[in-house]
């Protein structure tokens, strides 16, 4: 396939132009590394896409503290996640409750996303998530 | 017809090669150029600006994280300095009767091929993680049983679970693969300290 130089410095640019392109595409991802997007019921109760941020809540808790102690499961869209069950103290209930952090009627703080956001984890301007290059 | 055959293969393998540095190398380009740069949530393209009372209250990135520890890849924040050195003090658990365990003891993994060996820490792990978000979830409690592998890795398995998600990028192959082969003379798998019985560090289920 590659019999001669000349064939062999054409594959090498175009490796060079797309690995540029490859490179420099997750620099235009969105949100911040570690966001995660939770959309399973939102959209389709017409209600944006719930948007958590990893960032902002480790500054505050170990991951621990969710994965462990709260019971979260380490998979985006791994759990099923319902408004009613939050009310109730579940899941962001267990701290949105008034006591640990504002209570769940601040719809707008949590349901902040566009509409039609994929559910699942961003990644950032080196990868956009496990598995995604 | 063999002969053939292997030389195709050998070519491609080239090509792979050469593909994995040129990517890696403009990474690393890119990456100094976007070092301490956070998108706002305005712009973020996920955030809906017209939800008036996010865009007030929701915190950028920035006013937080460009007051931690600097690093180049991920959230731009070294993470584990930032617990060490005390900038921040991440609540462990929230009920008095939970158990918060942690560790000391590195694990020195030699199936790396032309790479230096990785040392995984258990000490800098749980002191973000409990044992069971690892074992046996991602990986048995017993060295050398899992089959740990970079392809895997880079798919979303074993470390690749955390590090490309939450934590940093495997972009950065050098933190884990770490020991630097020929200065490590002594045996691969757990660390234990001198005198130290190994079934203090067992992993109990709870
Ligand atoms: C602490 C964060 C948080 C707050 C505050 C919050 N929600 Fe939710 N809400 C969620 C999450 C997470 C889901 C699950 C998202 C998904 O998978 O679509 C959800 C789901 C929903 C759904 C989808 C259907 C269902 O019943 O689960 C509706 C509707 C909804 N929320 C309405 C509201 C309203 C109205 C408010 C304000 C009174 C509110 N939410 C406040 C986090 C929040
Ligand atoms: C305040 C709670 C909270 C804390 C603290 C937290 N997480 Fe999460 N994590 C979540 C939620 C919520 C999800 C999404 C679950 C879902 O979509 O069902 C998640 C998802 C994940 C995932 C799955 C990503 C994927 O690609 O499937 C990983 C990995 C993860 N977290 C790792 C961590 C690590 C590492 C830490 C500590 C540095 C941490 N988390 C701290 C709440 C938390
Ligand atoms: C371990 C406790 C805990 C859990 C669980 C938790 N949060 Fe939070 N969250 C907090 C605290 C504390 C704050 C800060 C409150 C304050 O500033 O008063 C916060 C703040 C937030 C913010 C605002 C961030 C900002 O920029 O100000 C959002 C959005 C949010 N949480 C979403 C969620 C969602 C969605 C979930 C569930 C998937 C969730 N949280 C689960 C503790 C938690
Ligand atoms: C999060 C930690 C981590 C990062 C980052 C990482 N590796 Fe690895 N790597 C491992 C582990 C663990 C193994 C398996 C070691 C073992 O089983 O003894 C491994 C194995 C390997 C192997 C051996 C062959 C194989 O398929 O397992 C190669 C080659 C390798 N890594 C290359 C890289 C390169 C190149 C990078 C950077 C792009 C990188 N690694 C980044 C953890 C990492
Ligand atoms: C971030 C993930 C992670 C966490 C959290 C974690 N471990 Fe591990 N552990 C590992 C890995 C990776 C290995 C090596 C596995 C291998 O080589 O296949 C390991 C190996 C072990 C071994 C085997 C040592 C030997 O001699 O074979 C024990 C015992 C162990 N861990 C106990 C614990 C205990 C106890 C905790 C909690 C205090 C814990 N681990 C927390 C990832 C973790
Ligand atoms: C359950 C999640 C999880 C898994 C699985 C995991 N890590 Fe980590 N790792 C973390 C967190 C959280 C940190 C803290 C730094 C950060 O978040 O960027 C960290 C930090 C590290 C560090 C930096 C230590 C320092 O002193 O700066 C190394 C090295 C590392 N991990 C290697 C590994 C290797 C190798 C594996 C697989 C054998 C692995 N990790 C698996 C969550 C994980």
């Amino acid at each position: 396939m590659f019999q001669n130089k000349a064939s062999r410095w054409i594959i090498v640019s175009l490796t060079l132009v797309f690995s540029l392109l490859l490179a420099g595409l997750p620099s235009v991802a969105n949100a911040e590394y570690g966001d995660v997007i939770l959309n399973k019921y939102s959209d389709a109760n017409d209600m944006a896409p719930v948007i958590y941020p990893h960032w902002f809540h480790r500054i505050r808790f170990q991951c621990k503290v969710c994965h462990s102690e709260l019971g979260f499961k380490m998979k985006a869209g791994g759990n099923d996640v319902t408004m009613a069950d939050i009310v109730d103290g579940q899941f962001c209930g267990m701290c949105h409750n008034g006591e640990i952090a504002w209570t769940t009627e601040n719809c707008e703080l949590c349901h902040s996303g566009k509409p039609g956001l994929k559910s699942g984890i961003i990644g950032t301007h080196k990868t956009l998530g496990p598995g995604i290059w | 017809m063999s002969n053939s055959v292997r030389s195709g293969t050998e070519k491609s393998s080239h090509l792979f090669l050469t593909l994995i540095v040129l990517v890696l190398s403009t990474a690393f380009i890119v990456d100094a150029a976007y070092a301490g740069s956070w998108l706002s949530i305005k712009g973020d393209g996920n955030h809906d600006r017209r939800n008036k009372t996010a865009m007030k209250f929701l915190q950028d990135p920035e006013d937080a994280l460009s007051q931690l520890p600097p690093d180049t890849a991920g959230n731009q924040v070294d993470w584990v300095k930032a617990i060490e050195e005390g900038y921040i003090q991440p609540r462990s658990n929230l009920y008095d009767h939970t158990e918060v365990r942690m560790m000391d003891l590195d694990i020195i993994m030699p199936e790396t091929s032309t790479m230096n060996y990785v040392m995984f820490p258990h000490q800098q792990h749980t002191a973000w993680l409990d044992c069971k978000n690892c074992h046996p979830v991602f990986f048995e409690a017993e060295v050398g049983v899992s089959p740990v592998n970079m392809g895997a890795i880079l798919e979303g398995e074993f470390c690749g679970r955390c590090h490309g998600a939450v934590s940093f990028p495997l972009t950065e192959c050098n933190r884990c693969h770490s020991i630097i082969k020929g200065t490590f003379t002594g045996q691969f798998g757990a660390q234990y300290p001198e005198g130290a019985n190994p079934e203090d560090y067992a992993y109990v289920p709870e």
